[in-house]
């Protein structure tokens, strides 16, 4: 097992660096060829891994591969540990990133980038797998920075446009707010445990749990409560949180197969992950787990009401996104990890369906991404319809698809927690049901109903997406629908008791579960809820509002421009970042490099005291005037006085 | 090869010969002498495996030592000898000085044999400072080693040329005079009247003592560093000086002041070193955040750099004072100590790389559109797609991404600075967002974008000297970035046995 652990990443890692350094060589079917048979292969191994560990009931694997680095009485270290939990999201992201890679044959094709980009997603899918098969901090943040970079590098990839090139940065330095904090915390974890292997960390907790650090002057904190802070600071600029949330939208600049694969199924629940992987840490802490759901609701709901406005349709789904990864964290803070996990799982698959067809009707629209330009695709699209109304239901928790156990078993996990913010938290997420199943069917009706709006042009030429682009969309949809229905053993069961710990206090999955009677006990209790019918709800108005009456958008817009006005610009999130905190640093430097070097330092000191040796030297230099008499009259002078220096002593 | 070679001997006058032997053949056949100074840099490198194959990491003891008597008058020794934390330190001197030899093949056309000349000869000065062991033999080389840097800057740069060689040489001249006298006055405290530098390491001194020695070393090497606020001399002179210049200035030069604070200010005035640690961190923590948010608003690329090596700079002296603050923090326990010592030490290691590198790749992009304005650049990625990509790893690394060298310094210092204080750790954990903030900004307005004028449109990309150089320094960033404990082994010895000596009061 141990060489096909390996294998895994070092599968990607090769066909990046083959179809990166050698593209121009190898051409473009090359190039696709190689990173196919990577990640395909890397998926196979995969699912024998999840066989190994899942069924098969392997024990856990945690072991060094190298020696990175040893240093201060520490062993910096690269290794594997598998688990259940590992082995969940190394079956979740080769697939998902297997899907992406064949559409993007379909996506990329006319792109002279093809190459780079195969090469780009591989690195990802390597840095990814590095990431979930950590056993210690350090290739946590290696695989944490990584991911980051290649999103970068994505985000990017059309480095000609203005705007792209301007998300990237704006990505990278957002995440690397999130990823101060999330150092820090790494810091804060080898002070008080003396090692950044998780397995050791977490046999510490204990100790660290009984101690208090002292950050500002008086106020002594909880080692574990601020390391569990700083740590989710981390989580929140990867998972996009509130208020690190602003780069996730603008990364849409980057090619549709990337939003699908990075931006909504993996990299974004790195954050969600990692909490899940520290429950040992955060499960000490219910300062954090409050912060956590207070977060998590603020995302879930308020984000969700940005994806009503939306025009471009990737922007729905971006903001659907971010409202989705806020149920997870949620879930996180009510500590129903498996409920967060297992929703990580159902919304990579539906999500990245979503994505994946939104992209599909950009290819046929000619790259038109505006909803208004759209409409009556379901005609002329059969397949990207069908698979995008399963993705839609999927998403709004339509009873018997994935999205409904894992988004039912959060809400109902929320009603258990006992934790202060639960209440704000559990109404927060009933409203985003409404919210969410309104925008995913505005965009559903706008996109494949109503009337045609795109030009002649553009209709004459609509037609179905070819294979490569429909065939993952297909494979994507089977389990949208259907892997909601193992939910029972990984929500409820022990599925995860190896790799995650839940204080007893805590345990609100067990709660729920004590009422669980069979699937369809959980659907009819379900019913007797309020959940399905606000989604029914949102589907109903989205309807009327879209399609019976399409007037209607506009006039709410013209009834509260002022409400319209602080959504569209995003409750001046952006405004914020752009002009205070960047504008601030500018103006700081700026300031700084003008007053502190160039006047202060070098007008002043080191100029200045060039000038004052000037200066003295110039009055030296009229002492010596070259005039004899001026010398004589100078010696005359001075035999006077020291001549009547020694008649006055010689008095006295 | 036989063991009493003299090796470092060697290593340091074998690059100096050479230099002499390029100055004599002269100009008539350029080609020639260039070939002649690319051969001996290229054997010193090679010079460089006995030295580390023969290197033993198991000691703190200096080690391939040679001592014959140079100026008996004075006890002067002609005193040679590595350890842990110079031995790294040359090593990375002989591998960027053959690289500059081939950078500046085509594109110093200028009385060239001169220009090769001068770099080999500072190459053996730099590597006879870090080989000293006698300071006086230290000052010499500390000091001849500034004349060809003046040389360099005052004839191969640019406009304002004058006015940087000038204040380069004042700024690191009058820096370095207290120095001389603070060696001169230990000379004869020590009983044996030596200048050998171990010997000032055994030296029992009170606190005035100590603190006058402290400041009097410290302006000699802050200036060198350079720390704020002695800093404005680098930006000046880098600005001026020929790609070359810079690289050697930034890689290997200004290692010389951190250097310093290792082999003499810790050791020799640890209790004033103790009592002044906080000076020292104040400072180190004003050149990350000060000196990293002027680096964003510049809009010459060479003094972006530069500032953003001040910035560097600050995390390697950071690390070197960390020590007391940890040892208080941790009764007893060195281990956090070594940890912020040996990151300051990798981050010097890998400054050297990522900024020679940058210098280097700036110095593609002037040799081409003659401009170091920002403004004048944009959309390179089009025209060279594989220059591109060199410089947005540079970039990257020059923010710390994990997985290239510039990460391991940064990681580790940051680390031990937590053991000492959580707002230590703070500030400087700034340098993930304001390293980011300048690297990728600069990227993204020179490389990215779309094509701003014509000339960059015809830019060409790298040739096989300029692929050979950046495409070395790359794979190294790299390689140390995913396994650095090479690297680090051997200080282990060595720090471990600087941070006993300081923790023990002179007292």
């Amino acid at each position: 097992m141990e060489k096909i652990y390996l294998a895994i990443p070092l599968l990607l890692l090769f066909s990046a660096v083959v179809t990166g350094l050698f593209g121009r060589y190898i051409g473009r079917v090359g190039a696709h060829r190689i990173a196919i048979l990577g990640v395909l292969t890397s998926f196979i191994l995969s699912i024998v891994v999840i066989k190994h560990i899942i069924f098969d009931g392997a024990p856990v694997y945690n072991e060094t591969v190298y020696v990175w680095m040893v240093s201060g009485g520490v062993r910096f270290e690269i290794g594997f540990l598998i688990d259940e939990l590992t082995a969940l999201m190394m079956g979740v992201v080769t697939f998902v990133s297997f899907m992406v890679h064949i559409y993007t044959i379909g996506y990329m094709n006319d792109d002279p980038g093809y190459q780079r980009f195969f090469s780009y997603i591989a690195l990802f899918t390597f840095s990814m797998l590095m990431l979930v098969m950590s056993n210690n901090f350090l290739q946590l943040f290696f695989g944490w920075e990584a991911v980051g970079l290649v999103s970068y590098l994505l985000i990017g990839f059309w480095y000609q446009r203005e705007t792209a090139i301007l998300a990237n940065l704006k990505a990278f330095l957002i995440n690397r707010v999130g990823d101060f904090g999330f150092l820090l915390g790494i810091a804060v974890v080898l002070v008080y445990a003396g090692s950044l292997d998780y397995a050791e960390v977490f046999a510490n907790s204990g100790s660290m749990a009984s101690q208090t650090i002292s950050i500002f002057w008086g106020a002594e904190w909880d080692v574990i409560t601020v390391i569990t802070i700083l740590l989710f600071i981390g989580a929140m600029g990867k998972s996009a949180q509130f208020p690190l949330h602003v780069w996730l939208p603008d990364s849409m600049e980057g090619p549709t197969p990337i939003s699908a694969l990075i931006h909504a199924a993996t990299m974004v629940t790195a954050g969600i992950f990692m909490v899940a992987r520290m429950s040992p840490l955060y499960e000490l802490s219910e300062t954090t787990l409050g912060f956590i759901l207070v977060i998590g609701s603020i995302t879930a709901l308020f984000m969700g009401f940005l994806g009503l406005i939306q025009h471009d349709i990737k922007r729905v789904v971006a903001y659907s996104t971010l409202s989705q990864l806020g149920y997870m964290t949620v879930a996180l803070g009510a500590s129903a990890y498996g409920a967060a996990i297992f929703h990580l799982m159902t919304h990579a698959f539906f999500k990245a369906l979503l994505f994946l067809a939104a992209g599909s009707v950009i290819i046929a629209m000619h790259h038109e991404q505006d909803m208004r330009r759209m409409g009556g695709l379901k005609k002329y699209m059969p397949i990207t319809h069908w698979t995008s109304l399963i993705g839609c239901l999927a998403l709004i928790g339509f009873p018997f698809f994935s999205g409904f156990f894992s988004k039912d078993s959060i809400i109902g996990a929320v009603q258990y927690s006992e934790l202060g913010a639960a209440n704000i938290a559990y109404v927060a997420l009933l409203a985003g049901v409404f919210v969410t199943a309104l925008y995913s069917f505005r965009m559903y009706f706008l996109v494949f109903h109503a009337g045609e709006r795109m030009d002649e042009h553009t209709r004459s030429h609509l037609r179905e997406t070819p294979w490569v682009v429909t065939l993952p969309l297909i494979l994507l949809a089977v389990p949208s629908v259907f892997s909601g229905f193992v939910f029972e053993p990984v929500v409820f069961g022990e599925f995860f008791d190896r790799s995650i710990y839940v204080a007893d206090s805590h345990n609100v999955l067990a709660g729920l579960g004590s009422t669980f009677e069979g699937i369809g006990g959980f659907v009819s209790h379900a019913l007797a809820g309020p959940v399905v019918y606000l989604a029914l709800a949102g589907v109903v108005t989205a309807y009327l509002i879209y399609i019976v009456k399409p007037q209607f958008a506009a006039d709410m817009q013209q009834q509260f421009p002022f409400l319209y006005k602080i959504m569209d610009n995003k409750y001046y999130m952006d405004y914020l970042y752009l002009n205070v905190f960047a504008g601030a640093g500018r103006i700081t430097g700026r300031v700084l490099w003008k007053l502190g070097d160039v006047i202060a330092i070098d007008g002043f000191v080191v100029n200045g005291s060039a000038r004052v040796v000037g200066w003295f030297s110039a009055a030296l230099r009229r002492l010596q005037t070259g005039y004899l008499y001026h010398y004589a009259f100078a010696m005359i002078a001075g035999m006077m006085v020291l001549v009547s220096m020694f008649v006055i002593k010689g008095l006295l | 090869m036989p063991d009493n070679l003299p090796l470092l001997s060697l290593i340091v006058w074998l690059p100096i010969i050479g230099g002499l032997i390029t100055l004599a053949a002269g100009d008539h056949d350029s080609t020639g002498a260039r070939r002649i100074a690319f051969s001996f840099s290229m054997a010193n490198f090679f010079l460089m495996i006995p030295l580390y194959v023969g290197f033993d990491t198991s000691t703190a003891d200096m080690q391939f030592v040679e001592r014959t008597p140079w100026i008996d008058a004075f006890n002067i020794d002609y005193y040679f000898g590595v350890d842990g934390i110079s031995m790294p330190l040359i090593a990375l001197t002989a591998f960027i000085s053959p690289l500059v030899i081939i950078a500046g093949w085509k594109t110093v056309q200028v009385q060239a044999s001169r220009y090769m000349a001068a770099f080999l000869i500072m190459e053996g000065l730099m590597i006879g400072v870090f080989a000293a062991l006698d300071s006086i033999l230290f000052y010499v080389f500390w000091e001849a080693m500034l004349i060809p840097m003046f040389l360099i800057i005052g004839v191969w740069g640019g406009p304002n040329r004058i006015y940087a060689t000038i204040k380069f040489f004042l700024y690191t001249f009058l820096g370095s005079v207290l120095m001389l006298i603070a060696l001169i006055y230990m000379r004869y405290q020590s009983e044996a009247g030596s200048f050998a530098i171990p010997d000032f390491h055994a030296l029992k001194l009170n606190m005035t003592e100590q603190i006058l020695i402290f400041f009097a070393f410290l302006l000699a090497f802050a200036v060198k560093v350079p720390m704020w606020p002695v800093h404005t001399w680098l930006p000046d002179a880098h600005v001026e000086a020929p790609t070359g210049g810079s690289v050697i200035l930034a890689a290997i030069m200004l290692k010389i002041g951190g250097y310093g604070f290792l082999r003499f200010s810790l050791p020799i005035a640890p209790d004033a070193s103790m009592q002044f640690d906080w000076l020292i961190i104040t400072m180190s923590l004003i050149a990350v955040i000060y000196i990293g948010l002027v680096a964003i608003v510049q809009e010459d690329m060479k003094k972006l750099i530069a500032y953003s090596s001040i910035a560097h700079m600050g995390f390697a002296t950071l690390g070197f004072f960390l020590p007391f603050g940890i040892h208080a923090a941790a009764v007893d326990d060195l281990s956090g100590a070594a940890l912020a010592v040996e990151g300051g030490m990798i981050q010097m290691i890998s400054h050297g790389f990522i900024s020679a590198a940058l210098f280097l790749c700036i110095g593609v992009m002037y040799d081409r559109l003659h401009s170091r304005q920002i403004k004048d650049y944009g959309g390179i990625v089009v025209s060279m797609p594989v220059f591109a990509g060199f410089m947005v790893l540079f970039a990257m690394a020059n923010s710390g991404l994990p997985g290239t060298s510039g990460f391991v310094g940064e990681f580790m210092v940051i680390l031990a600075s937590m053991q000492s204080d959580f707002w230590i750790a703070f500030l400087a954990a700034t340098t993930l967002i304001l390293g980011a903030a300048y690297s990728l900004w600069l990227v993204k307005r020179v490389i990215f974008g779309e094509i701003r004028n014509e000339q960059v449109a015809e830019m060409k990309d790298l040739d096989v000297h300029e692929f050979v150089v950046l495409g070395s320094l790359g794979v190294t960033v790299l390689l140390f970035g995913v396994w650095p404990d090479p690297l680090v082994e051997i200080m282990h010895p060595s720090v471990d046995n600087l941070l006993r000596h300081i923790i023990v009061s002179k007292l």
